[in-house]
């Protein structure tokens, strides 16, 4: 019997180099292994330490929580003053909408929040739960912010305001806006020329301008050509407006998508004798999506902060808000304090979006890197 | 029943192609190509590259358009007609050398598709005609997994099987083991044996003169566009007529 190569290994050559590095182990080849490391790991280690001190001081140690007198926050040697988010969250997240109703709008947040979750929840995904789960929440939601019967006070759109109205805005952003986009960029790619010439015009047209001339087209210059007596409510048609324009960008993220799967896909769907719809709904987009979910992310998260756009019809979304609220004279020095507050909720919404789209890659890798 | 048995020889041709020309912008890859394939018969179709081969099986199936000529499948005329063209194509099944299997289904998702979705197949009846080829190409274990967890031997076996869910009459190949490592050509081939035996009518474009020898009914040299000479393996191997097939014959069969 030959010996091959195999059994010329030792048992201890086959296993793999057990990795039993220490703590110590891993600092010393990673932050001290010679002269420069060690210099910048101390550099940039004592420049966290103390900055990283100084912010915790400020914001914790010294900070003032609650305070309905501003003269408090100013006495010397007091920190951040989050007494103001205590004074005026309110009106920062819940804008012009009247006092006593706001606990429908945290209702409205609550409901909404509660069943979006559900909906992205890969074990609750049934069209036969999900539809009416929607339906009836939907209904719920405009019964609750808009009022008017069950004996809530009714509220005009002219009153909405703060959080919930980023929320209506963003979600009508991109509810309305990816279908668009996914229709323009298959436009675009298509042989037929009418859609072709159509998706160009409409996606190279709209990306090239400011989003605020798109906005002041949808709020002045687009009731001139309704028929005299029709009105379309102008908070609809400001989020058609940045849903239109958020569709344009999106529209050539996805095309760069379509762009990336390979010809073979198509040639082997087309051999199968499958028809176009068939073959871009079940084939192509499903690919074409993961390869550009990244970019897609990116959007959406843009998509958030452009709600600030509002403002252009009267509404305060929350950073109109708080900046509004914010020229109260007694508090006004506090601004930090509010803008992090705002940044910190912004924060939250794009944070719960990556890690969802990452998640979402996770569930679709079927095998791939 | 050997497989170089003759087809049914008075068949009328499923597959006629009369005098088709094909240009790219301003290069001709098909020069008048004429050819006959009749029901059951096994066509090997070989070349050098750029010879116009791949194009010429592409073009049976509409995956390349031809300019001049006709191609005619079981009587149907390839043209722009949508409604031909589905016709057509739904007697016709390809395998591709890059295999072209649908990276975020399953095998079994892979081979149901077509089924369900062009010929409204229920999915239970589905999935047990796609158990069935899985076996008949010997890899039913394999049904749970995605294509890129495959070797390249089990993903063309795959494809060919998906191929097959469709019940075509005709298989088209485009040189099914080029991309694949020598130990998995034979595992390939073998399928494609197995499937000749059945009375499938294939062509097929191939480096591996091997297969030719067994299996072909027709061997077909084409270069730079035009068929060069055809006839049967035993002609065509061992008593070439042009100078240009026992050239490429010089270079094919001298590893």
């Amino acid at each position: 019997m030959t010996t091959d190569i195999s059994s010329r290994l030792t048992q201890a050559d086959d296993q793999a180099p057990v990795d039993d590095s220490t703590l110590l182990q891993w600092m010393h080849k990673n932050l001290f292994s010679n002269v420069w490391q060690t210099v910048l790991t101390v550099a940039v280690g004592y420049a966290l330490l103390y900055f990283g001190w100084r912010f915790l001081d400020w914001a914790v140690l010294r900070a003032v929580w609650v305070a309905s007198d501003p003269a408090l926050c100013s006495v010397p040697g007091a920190g951040a003053c989050w007494a103001v988010i205590v004074e005026k969250h309110r009106p920062m997240l819940f804008g012009l909408y009247p006092y006593d109703e706001h606990w429908r709008m945290v209702l409205f947040i609550g409901l909404y929040l509660g069943t979006v979750i559900v909906s992205l929840t890969p074990a609750f995904w049934n069209f036969r739960f999900l539809v009416p789960l929607w339906i009836i929440v939907f209904v719920a939601l405009c019964v609750l912010i808009w009022g008017g019967m069950f004996g809530l006070r009714y509220v005009p759109t002219s009153e909405w305001g703060g959080l919930p109205l980023t929320i209506i805005m963003f979600s009508g952003t991109v509810l309305f806006g990816l279908p668009v986009a996914v229709f323009l960029a298959l436009g675009r790619r298509s042989p037929l020329p009418v859609a072709r010439g159509v998706s160009v015009v409409f996606i190279e047209s709209l990306r090239g301008v400011p989003l605020i001339t798109i906005l002041f087209v949808a709020v002045s210059i687009f009731p001139l050509f309704l028929p005299p007596g029709v009105e379309v409510n102008k908070l609809l048609r400001v989020t058609i407006g940045v849903a239109i324009f958020f569709a344009c960008y999106q529209a050539e993220v996805i095309r760069g998508g379509l762009q990336a799967v390979p010809r073979g896909q198509y040639e082997a769907a087309d051999s199968l004798n499958m028809t176009y719809w068939q073959t871009t709904r079940r084939i192509i987009l499903p690919q074409a999506i993961r390869i550009a979910l990244p970019a897609i992310t990116n959007h959406i998260i843009a998509a958030m902060k452009n709600t600030s756009f509002v403002i252009i019809i009267g509404l305060f979304d929350i950073l109109t808000a708080t900046t509004a609220v914010m020229a109260d004279p007694l508090w006004s020095r506090f601004y930090i304090e509010a803008y992090m507050f705002v940044a910190f909720i912004y924060f939250i919404f794009g944070y719960a979006l990556s890690l969802y789209a990452r998640q979402v890659e996770k569930w679709t890798a079927s095998g791939h890197n | 029943m050997t497989s170089n048995a003759p087809a049914h020889a008075d068949a009328a041709p499923v597959i006629e192609i009369r005098n088709v020309s094909k240009w790219y912008n301003n290069f001709r890859a098909l020069k008048d190509v004429s050819i006959n394939v009749r029901k059951g018969e096994r066509v090997v179709i070989a070349g050098p590259s750029g010879s116009g081969k791949s194009t010429l099986i592409r073009c049976v199936n509409r995956l390349e358009e031809h300019q001049r000529g006709q191609i005619v499948v079981n009587g149907i005329e390839l043209t722009d007609s949508v409604k031909n063209i589905s016709a057509i194509r739904n007697d016709i099944g390809m395998v591709f050398q890059q295999f072209n299997l649908f990276p975020h289904l399953t095998v079994l998702e892979n081979l149901t598709i077509g089924p369900t979705l062009v010929r409204k197949m229920k999915r239970k009846d589905a999935e047990d005609l796609a158990m069935h080829f899985l076996e008949k190409v010997r890899i039913p274990e394999q049904a749970g997994k995605y294509p890129l967890q495959l070797s390249g031997g089990q993903q063309q076996r795959v494809a060919i099987a998906r191929s097959l869910c469709m019940q075509p009459q005709i298989m088209l190949f485009d040189e099914p083991t080029s991309a694949l490592d020598p130990e998995m050509i034979k595992e390939v081939l073998d399928v494609m044996i197995n499937l000749a035996e059945t009375g499938m009518t294939m062509i097929c474009v191939t480096h591996e003169m091997g297969f030719a020898r067994t299996v072909a009914d027709q061997v077909v040299l084409m270069a730079d566009g035009e068929i060069v000479e055809q006839g049967e393996p035993e002609e065509f191997f061992n008593n070439p007529k042009m100078e240009r097939t026992r050239t490429f014959l010089d270079q094919i069969l001298k590893h």
